[in-house]
């Protein structure tokens, strides 16, 4: 059991990055998601899943490549989020949270079931892009270029929403209104349009990762089911509504879950479970939440 | 033109939270320039009151008018544009931001409003305490801060509801200091207090209410005339 080769350990710490880099983006998404509306957003993986599909679509009936995609998936499928919020979401502000998370879990299957209807569950295949095919030979491993580049740029965009959210104006007035909405709109700030568009954000940010996981996972209309049920282990643990708890737990978890894999592989599937029992039961408000 | 005496006018207001009807009718106005003190015990309606005339309250009926603009109907937001803060009671303080981003948030919403340097004048105990957490601060910190930050945004009506609450005899003098220099730049005050000794020091005008309606009003200079009514409304 402990034969370590360290290629193989190398490989499964990668592979644990990446899946961390999709438990980060996602979570952070439904961390800021919830602090503000108060909704746990059960459509999340539905809402990645078309993010991934939304490019396929910009590449087969538009010929908009992988970069196009990566800036025209977001707001495409963001846009879509901002419907659902205006015309669903929005009126269940005042109500338990309950209501939100079973709208959106009702949202989650439909969409898939949509999905499911036209394309069945095998994948679509989508490319890596020219730019990033190949791989780098470390020596001690060989690293696929587009891996790499999955892990740097969720680092980039994860790193960017926590200093807008923590370091600016913008970020502060998002801050306030996840305290005390009321206060903040009595002076002066529209909070119905923030809250609007925080939600446009977040799904944004899941599409973002569904663009980002097509060239690896291929484009299926069940690739966000899994995931989210994960991702929201994922936020458990670090925390509901904590922006740095959600990312730092979503990469320490991939690579924990990556390790696992390695020296433990029957538990690898089960070992963020474990982890968010053994939270629960310590620290209920998760790793990086504040008492409420 | 000559502007209108009045900068508020409050006229039949009535006020629900959620099922329970809590202001019946209050009538009153305020003048350009003037402190004007809602007296009243606990539960009179005070603070609802200033809630009402922000729109931060479920359901409002009758008449708000602010330099002529009837404000029943719009949301806070459109109501904090045309000019008017709050200070709100439990002074609002967000805990997720420092002091500077506290003192920050509210908007700029016309011109006339103090520059941070000027707050910190008024308020110099903030000047050290810039990148605290904004609730690690004392309670006369976190109240000087909560009126500093409606100072910026150029708000020409600010609403104090009770400042002086919980703090020690030389911070309410200290408040109490500030509300005059706020008076004598031309701010308009609505103050809401149970300390009528400290509304003494500082107030043009008097309103008293009970059970959500306006009972009695005097000016500053009938207090003495009036103290033996006070005592009863207020039962001290």
């Amino acid at each position: 059991m402990f034969n370590i080769s360290t290629q193989a350990l190398f490989a499964q710490l990668l592979v644990g990055l990446i899946n961390g880099s999709f438990y980060a983006l996602l979570s952070l998404g439904l961390a800021v998601i919830f602090g503000l509306l108060n909704i746990i957003n059960f459509a999340h993986g539905a809402l990645f899943m078309m993010g991934a599909f939304c490019a396929y679509f910009l590449l087969t009936y538009a010929g908009i490549g992988y970069w196009g995609a990566l800036a025209l998936s977001p707001i495409i499928v963001g846009a879509f989020g901002i419907f659902l919020e205006r015309t669903m979401l929005h009126r269940l502000a005042n109500l338990d949270h309950l209501y939100g998370l079973l709208l959106t879990f009702g949202l989650a299957l439909i969409i898939q079931g949509v999905f499911q209807n036209f394309f069945g569950s095998s994948g679509l295949p989508y490319a890596i892009p020219p730019q990033l095919t190949g791989a780098q030979n470390l020596g001690f491993m060989f690293l696929p270029n587009y891996r790499a580049w999955v892990v740097v740029f969720s680092i980039v965009v994860c790193f960017a929403t926590w200093f807008a959210i923590e370091k600016t104006q913008l970020g502060a007035l998002l801050r306030a209104a996840t305290e005390n909405p009321a206060l903040v709109r009595a002076f002066g700030i529209n909070v119905p349009r923030m809250i609007t568009l925080t939600y446009g954000f977040g799904v944004g940010l899941a599409a973002l990762a569904g663009v980002l996981a097509a060239p690896i996972n291929q484009v299926r209309p069940l690739m966000g089911e899994n995931l989210i049920i994960v991702v929201f282990a994922v936020v458990v643990i670090g925390g509901m509504g904590s922006i740095l708890g959600s990312i730092l737990t979503g990469f320490a978890l991939g690579i924990v879950e990556g390790m696992t894999k390695y020296f433990y592989p029957e538990a690898s599937n089960t070992v963020v479970f474990v982890i968010m029992a053994i939270v629960l039961m310590v620290k209920p408000n998760g790793l990086f939440g504040r008492a409420s | 033109m000559v502007e209108a005496a009045n900068i508020l006018d409050v006229k039949g207001l009535e006020a629900w939270y959620g099922e329970s009807h809590i202001l019946h009718g209050v009538d009153f106005s305020v003048r350009r320039g003037e402190v004007v003190t809602l007296l009243g015990r606990n539960g009179a309606g005070k603070t609802t009151t200033l809630k009402s005339i922000m729109g931060m309250v479920g359901k409002r009926k009758g008449s708000v008018t602010y330099e002529g603009t009837e404000t029943v109907g719009l949301s806070s937001d459109r109501i904090a544009r045309l000019g008017i803060a709050i200070c709100p009671e439990e002074r609002g303080i967000f805990a997720s931001l420092d002091v500077r981003e506290n003192l920050m948030l509210p908007p700029k919403i016309m011109a006339g409003g103090l520059d941070v340097d000027a707050i910190l004048e008024l308020f110099p105990n903030l000047r050290e305490r810039m990148a605290s957490q904004g609730t690690k601060l004392s309670g006369g910190e976190q109240q000087m801060l909560a009126i500093g930050r409606i100072l910026r945004t150029g708000a020409k009506l600010l609403m104090l509801d009770e400042p002086t609450e919980g703090l020690a005899p030389v911070i309410i003098e200290q408040i109490g200091l500030t509300i005059k220099k706020l008076k004598d730049r031309g701010f308009t005050i609505l103050l809401v207090e149970q300390n009528f000794r400290f509304a003494s020091t500082v107030a043009d005008r008097y309103y008293v209410m009970e059970h959500g309606q306006i009972i009695d009003t005097f000016a500053n200079s009938e207090l003495e005339a009036n103290m033996e009514k006070l005592h009863a409304y207020l039962g001290v």
